[in-house]
C-alpha cells in the first residue's frame, strides 16, 4: 500500500514536471534558435512570434568553441544556428548543416548585399548553407584620458606602461590571432615555429594582462576598470555611447573581418519554421531593429538605405571601407590537428 | 572582556558573510546600469523586473525544481532509511557508500557523468533532465539527515505499537513519522536550498530555452549582470528572513517537536 | 509487505543516476576517439600545463580549507556555548546566505575587490593603500573561503554540540586545567565534525571552475576550469573524463578518512 503511495507520488511529481515541460509551443510550432549573448532585439523575437504564430525557443552561446560541442552531441536539437566563418566551415566539413533552400528566404536573396555572399565563399564555397547576419572586425579599443600616445598597432598591448590595464579576449583564435599579425603572421597558420612564437609572446604578454574577458570588456571599459582592450567592432558604437572617452581603431598590422551567418543544423526538428526565421531576419526593417540595439555592422543593404542619421549610415566604425586597410583575413577552419595545436598552445599560455 | 571578543569575532564573521550581500543589495537600488558608478537611488528596477518575462519565467523555473526536487527527493530517501534500518549491516553499508558519491564526489564530475548519460539515452536536454540531477544530488542530503534520528529511534515502541494492534502504516505514522519528522523537514529544507543555489550541474544539464536563475545570471554576468537581477535576489532574501524571523519567534511547535 | 523492497526506488535511482553516470566517466576516460582501452587521458595529467592546474588548485583549495577551519573552529565553539535554544536559528544563519545566488554573491566579491571597486574606494577615502587581489589567488581563496565556510561550520558546531557536558565536567573534576581538557576531550571528540568539513570544503573548492573564472579573471587555470573547457569548448569528452578520474582518486582518499573517523557510517555533515 505504501509503495502504492509513493509510486503514485512520484508519478504525480513526474506529470507535473511533464505539464510544466510540455511543449508550450505556439498554433505553428516552435523554432530553436541558439545565438550569440544578447545578438538580437528582443522585441524582434515578440514580433516574429505574434505574426507567423511560432513559438521562439531561444538559447544564448557565448563563443563558437561552446557552441560547437552542444550542436554535435545533438542532445539539444536546434533549428537556427549562428557561428562564425570558420566555424561553418567545420560544421559543413563535419556534416552537420542542412543545405538552405533560398527560394524559401526571398528576402535573403534580395537584401543581403552581393559582397558578403562572395566573402562568404572562403568558408561556404557554393554559398548553400549560410545567410549573412552581421560581420565586423576585431580591433582595440582605448581610453583616450588614459593612453597618452597614438594607438595604431597590436604593439601597445604589450606596452610595459599599462601593466594590469589591458583586457585580452579569451578566446583561442582572437587571442592567436593578436599575435600572430603583430608578428606579421597569418592569422591562419598552422606553421609551428610561428605558433610557437606568438604562444611565447602571449605567455610574455600575461603579466600584462588584467583578465582575459569575453563580453565583460564592454562593461569593464564603460566602467573606466581597464585602458584597452581587444573588442568586436560591434561593440564599439555601444561603449563609445556609455562612454565618449572610449575610441576603437583597426590596428595597421591588419585584423581578422569575420562574418556571423544563419545556418540551419542536419538534426533540426522545424526545417520550415528555421526557413521562415530566417527569412524574417531578413527583412531591412527588421534587420534596422537589430542593428539599431545590438551595433553590430548588418550586411543587409535593405537596412542600411533605412538608416536615418548620416553619420551611423556612413560611420567609419559601423560600415568601414576595408579597402583602406592592409592584412585584413578571415578565420579559416584548420582541421583536427590544426585546432588541436591551438588548443594546446592556449592551454599552456593559460596555465602558465 | 572574553564575552566582548566572542562577540567581536562572531560580528566580524557576520560582516564577512552579509558584506557582499549588502553588496547586492544597495546596487539593486542604484540608479546607474554598470556596478561602476553610482548614478543615485531608484526603484525602478524593482518596476521592470517585474516585466521581464524572462527573470520571471527563470524564477518560476528554479522555485519548481527546486520544490519538486526536493519533494521527490524527501520521500525516496526518508523510504530508502526506513528500509535501511533492517538491512543487513552490510548492504546499508554499500548503499550509505553509493550515496555518498554525489555528496564528495566534485559537482563537475557529478554534472558530467549526468550528461553523459542523458546524451546515451538520447533524452532531449530540458525542464526534465535538469529535474533528474537535482533530485539525484538531493536525496544523499535527505538520506543524511534522516539517518541520525532513525538510529536513535527505539524499535521496541514500534512493536509496541503493533503488539497494541496498531498496523504497519499506523505504526509508522503516528509513531514512527513524528521522531524522525525533524530530520525529515531539515533534509527537506537543505535539498531545496541546495537545488535553488545549484549551478554546476544545471550547467551542464540545461538544455535550449530554460534557464534556472543560475543558468540566467551566469549568461548575464558575462554581459553585465541587469540591475533587475540584484532587485529579484533582494526580494527572495529579504523574503526568507522575514519568514525565518517569524517562525523563530513562535518557537512553541519546535521546542516541542525536538522534546521528543 | 516486507520493509527491504521499500528501498527499492532509492536502489534503482542511485544505479540509474549515480552508478551508471560515474561508470560512462571510466568509459570515455579508458578509451579514446575509436573506443580502443587507452590510459593516456589519465597519463596526461603529467603534463606540464594540467599537472600546474592540479597543483594549483591542490595549493589554493589546501589554504582555503585551512583557514575556513582557523575561522571556523573558534566560532562553532562559540556558538555551541550559547543558548541552546538558538540551535535551529544558528544553522539558518549559516544557509540563509545560499538563498542569494551563488554566482551573485561571488560577483559582489567581484564589485567589492575591483580596482576601482567598494572596499578600493573606502580604503582611498581613508588614504589607506588600495588593495590589488582582483584576478590574483588571493581573490580565488577569498572566494572559496567565502562560499565554503559554513561548510565547514556546521558540522564541527554539531560535533561540539554532540559532546556530553558530563564528560567535560568530569575532565575538570580530575583535575584537568582548561587547555588539557580542550586538547584531551574536546578536540578529540570533534574530529569526525572536523573531517567532514575538510571534505565539503576541500572538494568544491578543488574542483570549481566558476570562482576561479569570476574572481581570477581567467587569468588562472585550474584543474577544474581544464576539465569544464575539455568539455564545453575543445570538445576532448575522453581527456575531461580522464582527468575528472584522476579527481576521484581525491574523493577516494577522503572516503577511506571518513570511514576511519567515523565508524558509525552516521556522516555528521547535516
Amino acid at each position: 500500500m505504501k509503495k502504492k503511495l509513493i509510486t503514485l507520488l512520484i508519478l504525480a511529481a513526474c506529470l507535473i514536471s511533464l505539464t510544466a515541460c510540455g511543449s508550450q509551443g505556439g498554433e505553428n510550432g516552435e523554432v530553436i534558435v541558439y545565438n550569440w549573448g544578447e545578438y538580437i532585439d528582443p522585441e524582434v523575437l515578440t514580433s516574429f512570434e505574434e505574426e507567423t504564430g511560432i513559438k521562439v525557443v531561444y538559447d544564448e552561446f557565448e563563443t563558437n568553441e561552446i557552441m560547437y560541442p552542444k550542436v554535435e552531441a545533438g542532445a539539444s536539437a536546434y533549428d537556427v544556428v549562428c557561428p562564425s566563418d570558420y566555424m561553418i566551415k567545420k560544421m559543413i566539413d563535419n556534416d552537420l548543416l542542412a543545405k538552405i533552400d533560398f527560394e524559401k528566404t526571398p528576402n535573403a536573396k534580395e537584401y543581403i548585399g552581393q559582397q558578403y555572399y562572395e566573402q562568404s565563399r572562403e568558408f561556404d564555397p557554393s554559398n548553400e548553407y549560410a545567410v549573412p547576419y552581421c560581420w565586423g572586425t576585431v580591433g582595440i579599443l582605448y581610453n583616450r584620458t588614459m593612453v597618452d600616445e597614438t594607438v595604431d598597432s597590436w604593439d601597445i598591448l604589450w606596452n610595459e606602461k599599462y601593466a594590469d590595464n589591458i583586457l585580452m579576449q579569451d578566446s583561442v583564435r582572437d587571442a592567436f590571432m593578436v599575435a600572430l599579425k603583430r608578428n606579421g603572421a597569418s592569422m591562419n597558420t598552422v606553421d609551428e615555429a610561428q605558433l610557437q612564437e606568438a604562444r611565447n609572446d602571449l605567455i610574455a604578454q600575461k603579466p600584462l594582462v588584467q583578465a582575459y574577458v569575453i563580453d565583460q570588456v564592454r562593461d569593464k571599459m564603460i566602467g573606466n576598470e581597464a585602458a584597452i582592450g581587444v573588442i568586436y567592432s560591434g561593440e564599439a558604437i555601444y561603449t563609445q555611447r556609455e562612454n565618449p572617452d572610449l575610441e576603437y581603431v583597426i590596428p595597421k598590422e591588419g585584423t581578422n573581418v569575420w562574418i556571423d551567418s544563419w545556418v540551419i543544423p542536419k538534426n533540426a526538428p522545424n526545417m520550415e519554421n528555421a526557413l521562415k526565421f530566417i527569412d524574417y531576419m531578413c527583412r531591412p526593417e527588421i534587420a534596422l531593429k537589430n542593428f539599431e540595439y545590438i551595433t553590430y555592422s548588418t550586411p543587409n543593404d535593405g537596412a542600411r538605405d533605412l538608416i536615418e542619421d548620416d553619420d551611423i549610415k556612413n560611420s567609419p566604425v559601423a560600415f568601414p571601407d576595408l579597402s583602406q586597410y592592409n592584412g585584413l583575413e578571415t578565420y579559416s577552419y584548420l582541421g583536427e590537428e590544426g585546432d588541436a595545436l591551438y588548443n594546446e598552445l592556449w592551454k599552456e599560455v593559460k596555465s602558465e | 572582556m572574553k564575552n566582548t571578543l566572542r562577540k567581536l569575532y562572531i560580528g566580524l564573521i557576520f560582516l564577512f558573510l552579509y558584506a557582499p550581500i549588502v553588496t547586492l543589495m544597495v546596487l539593486s537600488f542604484n540608479a546607474s546600469k554598470t556596478r561602476a558608478k553610482w548614478g543615485g537611488f531608484t526603484m525602478k528596477w524593482y518596476l521592470s523586473m517585474f516585466r521581464n518575462e524572462a527573470i520571471l519565467q527563470a524564477l518560476s523555473n528554479t522555485l519548481i525544481i527546486a520544490l519538486l526536487s526536493s519533494l521527490t527527493a524527501t520521500v525516496i530517501g526518508t523510504v530508502a532509511c526506513i528500509s535501511m534500518q533492517s538491512m543487513k549491516r552490510r548492504n546499508r553499508a554499500v548503499i550509505m557508500g553509493v550515496t555518498n558519491i554525489p555528496m564528495l564526489n566534485a559537482d563537475i564530475v557529478t554534472g558530467i557523468s549526468l550528461m553523459l548519460l542523458f546524451i546515451t539515452l538520447g533524452l532531449r536536454f530540458g525542464f526534465m533532465t535538469i529535474l533528474l540531477s537535482h533530485i539525484t544530488f538531493n536525496i544523499p542530503y535527505v538520506i543524511l539527515s534522516v539517518m541520525p534520528r532513525m538510529k536513535q529511534l527505539n524499535p521496541s515502541i514500534y512493536e509496541a505499537a503493533l503488539d497494541l494492534g496498531a498496523s504497519h502504516i499506523q505504526a509508522f505514522f503516528k509513531v514512527v513519522f513524528p521522531d524522525i519528522l525533524p530530520g525529515v523537514l531539515s533534509g527537506f529544507l537543505m535539498a531545496f536550498t541546495m537545488s535553488l543555489d545549484d549551478f554546476i550541474i544545471t550547467h551542464f544539464t540545461k538544455g535550449p530555452g530554460i534557464d534556472t536563475l543560475s543558468t540566467k545570471i551566469y549568461t548575464e554576468v558575462k554581459k553585465g549582470i541587469k540591475p533587475e537581477m540584484y532587485a529579484l535576489s533582494t526580494l527572495i532574501f529579504v523574503t526568507v528572513l522575514v519568514l525565518l524571523l517569524l517562525v523563530n519567534k513562535t518557537p512553541s511547535g519546535k521546542k516541542k517537536l525536538r522534546k521528543r | 509487505m516486507n520493509k527491504k523492497t521499500l528501498a527499492f526506488p532509492y536502489v534503482f535511482w542511485s544505479v540509474a543516476f549515480i552508478v551508471i553516470p560515474l561508470g560512462m566517466i571510466f568509459y570515455y576516460g579508458l578509451t579514446d576517439k575509436t573506443g580502443a582501452f587507452t590510459l593516456e587521458n589519465i597519463a596526461t595529467i603529467a603534463t606540464a600545463e594540467h599537472s600546474k592546474a592540479l597543483l594549483l588548485a591542490a595549493w589554493l583549495s589546501l589554504v582555503s580549507t585551512a583557514v575556513c577551519f582557523l575561522l571556523a573552529y573558534p566560532l562553532a565553539m562559540i556558538l555551541a556555548n550559547m543558548n541552546v535554544n538558538q540551535h535551529s536559528f544558528i544553522v539558518l544563519i549559516f544557509i540563509l546566505p545560499m538563498w542569494m545566488n551563488f554566482l551573485l554573491r561571488t560577483l559582489a566579491w567581484q564589485t567589492l575587490l575591483e580596482k576601482t571597486g567598494v572596499l578600493n574606494s573606502i580604503l582611498a577615502f581613508f588614504h589607506l593603500p588600495i588593495l590589488e587581489i582582483i584576478n590574483t589567488p588571493a581573490a580565488i581563496i577569498l572566494g572559496m573561503v567565502y562560499n565554503f565556510l559554513p561548510f565547514m561550520v556546521l558540522p564541527v558546531y554539531n560535533a561540539l554540540t554532540k559532546i556530553d557536558k558530563n564528560v567535560i565536567n568530569a575532565a575538570r573534576d580530575l583535575g584537568a586545567n582548561s587547555m588539557q581538557t580542550f586538547f584531551r576531550i574536546i578536540f578529540p571528540l570533534s574530529i569526525p565534525g572536523i573531517i567532514s568539513g575538510i571534505t565539503m570544503v576541500f572538494i568544491p573548492a578543488l574542483t570549481t571552475f566558476v570562482i576561479s573564472t569570476l574572481l581570477g579573471g581567467s587569468k588562472i587555470l585550474l584543474i577544474g576550469n581544464v576539465i569544464e573547457q575539455e568539455f564545453t569548448q575543445t570538445g576532448n569528452w575522453h581527456l575531461g573524463s580522464g582527468l575528472s578520474i584522476v579527481l576521484m582518486v581525491f574523493i577516494l582518499i577522503n572516503m577511506a578518512a571518513e570511514a576511519f573517523f567515523d565508524k558509525n557510517g552516521e556522516g555528521t555533515a547535516l
